[in-house]
């Protein structure tokens, strides 16, 4: 897939005080970007950076437009009616959001898992986590080979164990942790380069949250994950970066051990202290 | 504070009154639950007691005899209503699902809207009028009377009662599935057949079913339509007959023997809509099943 291809970007940013390697490039650049429900302006002129094959956390109190903006990086928010976005979103330099680009193709090169576990409930857990791959006839693998990716992906999602016996049987038999576990296996079986989790743990328990958090962790390094959540802990557990997000605009993205020591901006400190969101 | 609350509460009666409301209205209800079955129970007790002994395997096999000659069976009329059923349910079901889904997944587009409106209408319709209206654009140009007319007159009363059911079951479809496939990069159409209508898929078996069930009954859309045929005939181009409105034809002669074969008629009716409801039961209860669950 494209995201093996070397394409030309800017020189790499030095990040002061970074604990982040120097030549962590963005896989996605968000530029100016407006995110609009009919007149309101949930995300406004929004800047950020996603550095390659790391985690970055966004944070923010509800409302603050955490999940629009997750949600405009794989062309979702425009699924909801009466949407609309202005500004880029550069995947690997490309304009998501230019002319002509297809959004579904967007798609399955940007998985997603949402804050409730979202099995297809007439599927097996194997056709579940086959699903993103049967999505096109023309470019579906082999049995064999889906076979192997399906393995693979639960693997990834350390679902295999638990369930390599019964990969025929409803998904809907799982318990939640493993159903959310199955949505990760599912988005990754399409090999995206870029996984959005939007709140993927605020519907556990603390057992399936500390899993959940140790597959981000694991993630890292291989995809570039980019995780919403209203709980600053888990933030600060899984993520290399994090952002601050408040009415809809950002106001700090730094990386975390910064953020959570010596934020720069006094409403991310406000926040971060406890004393509002 | 609470003591403010519990002097404006409004004063509690005694424990020894509320239990006997209590088991008052949990009685009247109770009654009122009897009640509302009781209708069906003395139904099927009255066709048994005078419809049984009539049921014989001639019944299912044999023509009708004429007037005068004793025996005979209803064949024609039970393949007639299983030809009608199943004319109706091939234009019923296909429009009815299509229509119903573009309901729920257009919710407030103004086409949508009035569709919904005008098929509340439809189902409200005397199915009388349904059948003047068949007969006006299918009998009256043809010149004869057909099994294709009685069919398209309660395929469309089948309509709304699918188009409803559908959009319904379709609406109980979480929008987070909606949105998981389509971040899985399924196309829209796709999301909307292989994830939301195979969702709820058991659901709209059930209403279909129950669908054909009303409509197996139905004799006022046959009178003018499929007429009746005192024999054998299973094409759709010619009158054919269907049960219930040989019922109808038997029970209002001066005939015993046409009388018993009546209650038999209705006892075998009664049967066909019972197994279409178990199935529909049935179904609903299917592993991997849907929102129907």
């Amino acid at each position: 897939m494209t995201d093996h291809v070397v394409t030309l970007m800017p020189p790499p940013v030095l990040q002061v005080g970074s604990r982040t390697t120097p030549d962590a490039r963005p896989r996605i650049s968000v530029r100016k970007l407006d995110a609009l429900f009919g007149t309101n302006r949930a995300v406004r002129d929004v800047t950020i950076d996603f550095p390659d094959r790391q985690v970055t956390a966004i944070i923010g109190p509800s409302g603050c437009g955490k999940s629009t903006l997750l949600r405009c990086l794989n062309r979702m928010h425009e699924t909801a009616p009466l949407t609309r976005v202005n500004g880029e979103v550069l995947l690997d330099g490309q304009n998501l959001y230019a002319r002509g680009v297809n959004p579904i193709e967007v798609r399955r090169r940007i998985g997603m898992v949402f804050q409730r576990p979202t099995p297809f409930p007439t599927m097996s857990i194997q056709d579940n986590v086959a699903a993103g791959l049967r999505a096109f006839s023309r470019d579906r693998p082999s049995r064999k080979r889906e076979d192997e990716i399906v393995e693979e992906s639960l693997r990834k999602a350390g679902l295999w164990d638990e369930v390599r016996d019964r990969l025929n049987e409803s998904a809907t038999a799982l318990s939640g942790g493993q159903q959310q576990r199955l949505c990760i296996a599912r988005a990754m079986a399409t090999q995206p380069s870029v996984i959005l989790l939007d709140e993927p743990t605020a519907s556990l328990d603390p057992l399936s949250t500390q899993k959940i958090e140790e597959l981000v962790h694991q993630l890292r390094g291989n995809v570039t994950v980019v995780i919403v959540t209203h709980n600053m802990q888990q933030a600060a557990r899984v993520s290399d970066r994090t952002a601050f997000m408040l009415l809809g605009e950002l106001v700090e993205n730094a990386p975390t051990s910064e953020m959570f020591t010596t934020p720069h901006d006094p409403r991310t400190e406000a926040y971060i202290t406890g004393r509002f969101g | 504070m609470t003591a403010r609350v519990h002097a404006r509460a409004p004063r509690p009666r005694s424990l020894r009154a509320r239990r006997l409301v209590n088991v008052a209205m949990s009685g009247l209800l109770g009654v009122a639950a009897i009640l509302a079955t009781l209708p069906l129970l003395f139904l099927l007790w009255h066709l048994l007691r005078e419809g049984a002994t009539s049921i014989d395997l001639a019944f299912f096999t044999r023509m009708p005899k004429p007037v005068g000659e004793s025996g005979g069976g209803m064949a024609n009329a039970i393949v007639g209503t299983l030809i009608l059923v199943g004319t109706a349910t091939s234009i019923g079901l296909p429009v009815g699902i299509g229509a119903g889904l573009y309901l729920a997944e257009q919710r407030g587009a103004r086409l949508a809207t009035s569709v919904r409106f005008l098929s509340d209408v439809l189902n409200g319709m005397p199915s009388i009028v349904m059948g003047i209206f068949a007969w006006h654009i299918l009998v009256r140009p043809v010149g004869h009377f057909s099994a294709l007319a009685g069919g398209a007159a309660l395929g469309a009363m089948m309509i709304p009662l699918v188009t409803r059911a559908t959009e319904e079951m379709v609406r109980t479809v979480p929008t987070a599935l909606r949105e998981a496939a389509l971040a899985l990069g399924y196309p829209r159409w796709r999301t909307s057949v292989a994830i939301v209508l195979r969702t709820a898929l058991p659901g709209i078996v059930t209403a279909a079913l129950v669908a054909i069930a009303r409509i197996a009954g139905e004799t006022a859309p046959l009178l003018f339509t499929s007429f009746g045929n005192q024999f054998w005939s299973t094409s759709l181009g010619e009158p054919i007959a269907a049960l219930p409105h040989q019922i109808y034809e038997y029970a209002k002669s001066p005939y015993d023997d046409w009388h018993r074969l009546a209650w038999a008629g209705s006892l075998v009716l009664i049967g066909l809509v019972l197994i279409i409801s178990v199935l529909a039961r049935f179904v609903t209860r299917s592993r991997h099943g849907g929102v129907g669950d």
